[in-house]
């Protein structure tokens, strides 16, 4: 069977799964290897975030495209994903920030994108627990939360209903401009081509792509519903947006379906290793404890770190590669992933099978990058 | 806070306390640390309270005097950097620096899921008589007790003292095998007097080896048990149903400072050292051995620690008896191979998360099981579960992650870095 193979994906993450889904729903071969669990790198890091983001056109583009896409899909996942509609609300502390809530409103207002805005006495009526004197915010309303791991085995059984064979605790050595597939016994499997979806670890197998493990820290507590009601995060990274520290915190807490929450959040370029930092980790929770005073107080039950897989542009890669056309991507989503998950499979078996591309890809061409992997930030 | 000491011993158990009685008497500045408030751990609960065993008393009277330092009600978390603990204390977050670090986190009890295993009113044995120490009434309760461990008998002795009537105390381990612990308890006539003590003070109660529970139910509290032994089965109603199956050590911190493990327990040389360097280990995390043998390895290591390394091998002799005996123990209460299979497929393993047995048997292995299924995600971070599982199904957890016990959120920060100006520059998903 393996020469009629179109399409080997490696990587079963939720990237690589929603990418494995929508190539055998377009009628493709698909084989998809992991060497871990499906989703547990990344994805199971992660904090399920689903948001329209707009630092780029094309950072919007792909995340609008990818939350419709979700909502889409919503009345067909299965409850472990524990969908919770909470929106985001994006805190402003001062008029500074407040201005970016009104661009912002604007922005994703004229896009079509429901938002509101808050003014200070609405945000405290809105969330309670957040510290007096915030300037307002804006909320999201639309934006969700899923719990990732769920997610990414439905895809995958997706995948599967559609003849994807799957195999995990296979470790890929590397991907070759064949198509074909090295694997760490030294055996091969070939295809008519390739897909490095690896996230972080995607450019140990295809060398020189220009992506860079960012490591991220998350707490999360017992159980504490109602504590807050939507994802909140800080607009106060817009003050220092041209830092140039290597490491960063910015505030971010999730609520659960579970009642639980999930705080966040951290970068860290040149940190390999998973250990907690601990000096990262009281950076961290000191902001989110000044924009939530009672947050101490909350049982912590675990804290834990993952790698994103960052580009230089903060946009990802999709796409035929520059080392061979038997050689794809789909990597580099950075923290967004989860997000942008369905539109990443979608553009991809759309380029793949020669359909029209419902959003322009583009941006997302890995040959923006044609001078190879030396170029970073 | 700030604390630092030459030596840091967590657990004030019979391990920890001795440790700490060595270790202070070579001249160190030593401390203790224990969750809870008191002297003893749970093995010696309400000793210092209301004496009543010699030993207790004679280690806690000699800690005392030792010029150790306890630092109650608190809780190691975490290991933020070698020669730090971060600790949780009800007033303030503790920050504890030492040279070296003695683990003397002792054990707790293992559950086993059968059906019916979470209605309220069953408990581990060990758990209460923690109850019952601390006033909680059982006067006229009847109570099936079963399960494995020298434990049962203890306890079940404890609750009759208090006016319980023991329905049955129930042992899984054959009557061959318990038997065949004998010798053992000979060459130790501190413990057979112990064990014969308890015995002549429970005449009168069925004392079966060789059975085992099957099913508990009732309805908003346990009714009746159900036990088998293999042949016949038959039901003995009840108040309260104690049921645990010997003890699983406490790992955990040991496992977050990077100590290697064997077979599941702290694997130290002859000097109780651990694999991290200046980390030493005494106690059940070691084997699982009960009280003697703890003391022994408390005061080895504490000697050692000390730098003290003539006393300590002074004390190998005694130490190899005790590991006979603790060798002896875990023959003769070796669980048996049908209670894998006790858990039917709609039975809860992971009460935290509401994980049924059948739910985790869909996934490859623990971590595929735990990204699906939440199962050991709770409060209780895999401590009940992760030791079922790996009994049941041959896999349980693999890491730990801080904090090593829920704690609150301002706990987990050190004191060590200012959070002034984050230079936060990207938001985040």
């Amino acid at each position: 069977m393996s020469q009629t193979r179109d399409i080997i994906i490696v990587g079963a993450g939720i990237v690589g799964v929603a990418c494995a889904m929508e190539c055998a729903r377009g009628g493709l071969k698909v084989l998809v290897l992991d060497r871990g669990p499906i989703g547990g790198g990344t994805t199971a890091a992660g904090m399920g975030h689903i948001v329209v983001m707009d630092d780029s056109e094309a950072q919007f583009a792909l995340t609008h495209y990818s939350r419709s896409l979700w909502h889409e899909l919503r009345p067909q996942l299965p409850e472990d994903i524990e969908i919770e509609v909470c929106g985001t609300l994006w805190v402003a502390a001062d008029d500074e920030e407040m201005a970016e809530v009104h661009r912002k409103a604007k922005n994703y207002g004229q896009r079509g994108v429901r938002v509101e805005v808050l003014n200070s006495a609405d945000l405290e009526k809105a969330e309670p627990n957040l510290r007096r004197g915030l300037a307002g915010g804006l909320r999201v309303v639309e934006d969700f939360v899923i719990y990732p791991p769920c997610a990414a085995r439905h895809f995958l059984e997706q995948a599967r209903k559609h003849g994807a064979e799957v195999r995990t605790g296979v470790h890929v050595k590397a991907l070759r401009s064949d198509g074909s597939v090295l694997l760490a016994d030294g055996s091969s499997i070939s295809a008519g081509r390739c897909v490095n979806a690896a996230g972080p670890w995607s450019p140990a197998l295809t060398p020189g792509l220009p992506v860079r493990k960012r490591k991220g820290h998350l707490v999360i507590t017992d159980r504490h519903p109602g504590f807050v009601h939507h994802q909140i995060v800080e607009l106060g990274y817009l003050k220092s947006a041209h830092s140039t520290g290597r490491d960063s915190v910015a505030f971010n807490i999730q609520p659960r379906k579970t009642g639980q929450m999930l705080i966040g959040s951290s970068r860290q370029f040149d940190a390999d290793d998973l250990t907690v930092d601990q000096a990262i980790l009281d950076r961290m929770l000191k902001r989110a404890i000044e924009y939530l005073p009672a947050l101490g107080r909350l049982s912590a039950i675990r804290a834990w770190t993952g790698h994103r897989a960052a580009t230089p542009d903060k946009l990802p890669l999709i796409g035929p590669s520059t080392v061979s056309d038997r050689i794809w991507l789909a990597t580099g989503h950075e923290g967004l992933g989860i997000t942008t998950s369905p539109g990443t499979g979608r553009l991809l078996a759309d380029l793949l099978l020669g359909r029209k591309t419902e959003i322009p890809s583009a941006p997302y061409a890995p040959a923006r990058f044609a001078n190879g992997g030396a170029h970073h930030e | 806070m700030n604390h630092a000491f030459d030596i840091v011993i967590v657990g004030a158990g019979p391990a920890g306390l001795a440790a700490a009685c060595a270790a202070a008497e070579s001249g160190q500045r030593v401390a203790v640390l224990d969750d809870t408030p008191w002297l003893g751990g749970q093995i010696w609960r309400g000793e210092q309270s209301r004496p009543q065993l010699s030993q207790a008393q004679r280690w806690i009277e000699r800690f005392r005097r030792s010029g150790a330092t306890l630092l109650d009600r608190t809780s190691a978390i975490a290991c933020p950097q070698p020669g730090v603990l971060l600790a949780e204390h009800p007033d303030e977050p503790r920050e504890i620096h030492w040279q070296r670090l003695i683990l003397a986190t002792g054990a707790r009890e293992m559950f086993l899921p059968f059906p019916g295993w979470t209605l309220p009113g069953i408990v581990g044995p060990g758990g209460l008589q923690a109850l019952v120490k601390n006033g909680w009434p059982v006067d006229g309760k009847r109570i099936v007790v079963a399960g494995s461990g020298l434990l049962l008998l203890a306890v079940a002795d404890g609750l009759k003292k208090h006016g319980a009537k023991i329905v049955s105390v129930s042992e899984q381990a054959p009557w061959s095998r318990v038997l065949g612990f004998g010798p053992a308890l000979l060459s130790h006539p501190g413990k057979m007097l112990q064990g014969a003590g308890i015995k002549l003070r429970l005449l009168g109660v069925p004392y079966r080896c060789g059975v085992w529970p099957v099913k508990a139910e009732g309805d908003e509290q346990v009714r009746r048990v159900t036990l088998t032994d293999g042949r016949n089965t038959w039901t003995e109603d009840c108040d309260l149903f104690a049921c645990g199956f010997n003890l699983v050590p406490n790992v955990e911190l040991p496992l977050a400072l990077g100590c290697a493990l064997s077979d599941g327990f702290v694997r130290v040389n002859e000097w109780q050292a651990a694999s991290v360097e200046n980390v030493y280990c005494a106690g059940e995390p070691t084997g699982i051995g009960g009280v003697d043998c703890a003391l022994v390895e408390g005061r080895i290591a504490g000697c050692a620690a000390g730098d003290r390394h003539a006393p300590a091998k002074a004390l190998f002799a005694k130490r190899a008896c005790w590991h006979r005996f603790r060798a002896a123990l875990a023959r003769a209460f070796a669980l048996r191979p049908e209670l894998k299979s006790l858990a039917a497929d709609d039975t809860l393993i992971c009460r935290c998360e509401d994980v049924t047995l059948g739910r985790m048997k869909q996934f490859n292995g623990w971590r595929d099981a735990k990204l699906q299924s939440r199962c050991g995600m709770g409060p209780c971070q895999g401590r009940v579960c992760g030791a079922a599982a790996k009994f049941i199904l041959g896999r349980g957890m693999e890491s730990v992650r801080p904090p090593v016990f829920p704690a609150r959120v301002s706990s987990l920060i050190t004191s060590g870095t200012s959070a002034s100006n984050p230079n936060p520059n990207q938001t985040t998903t």
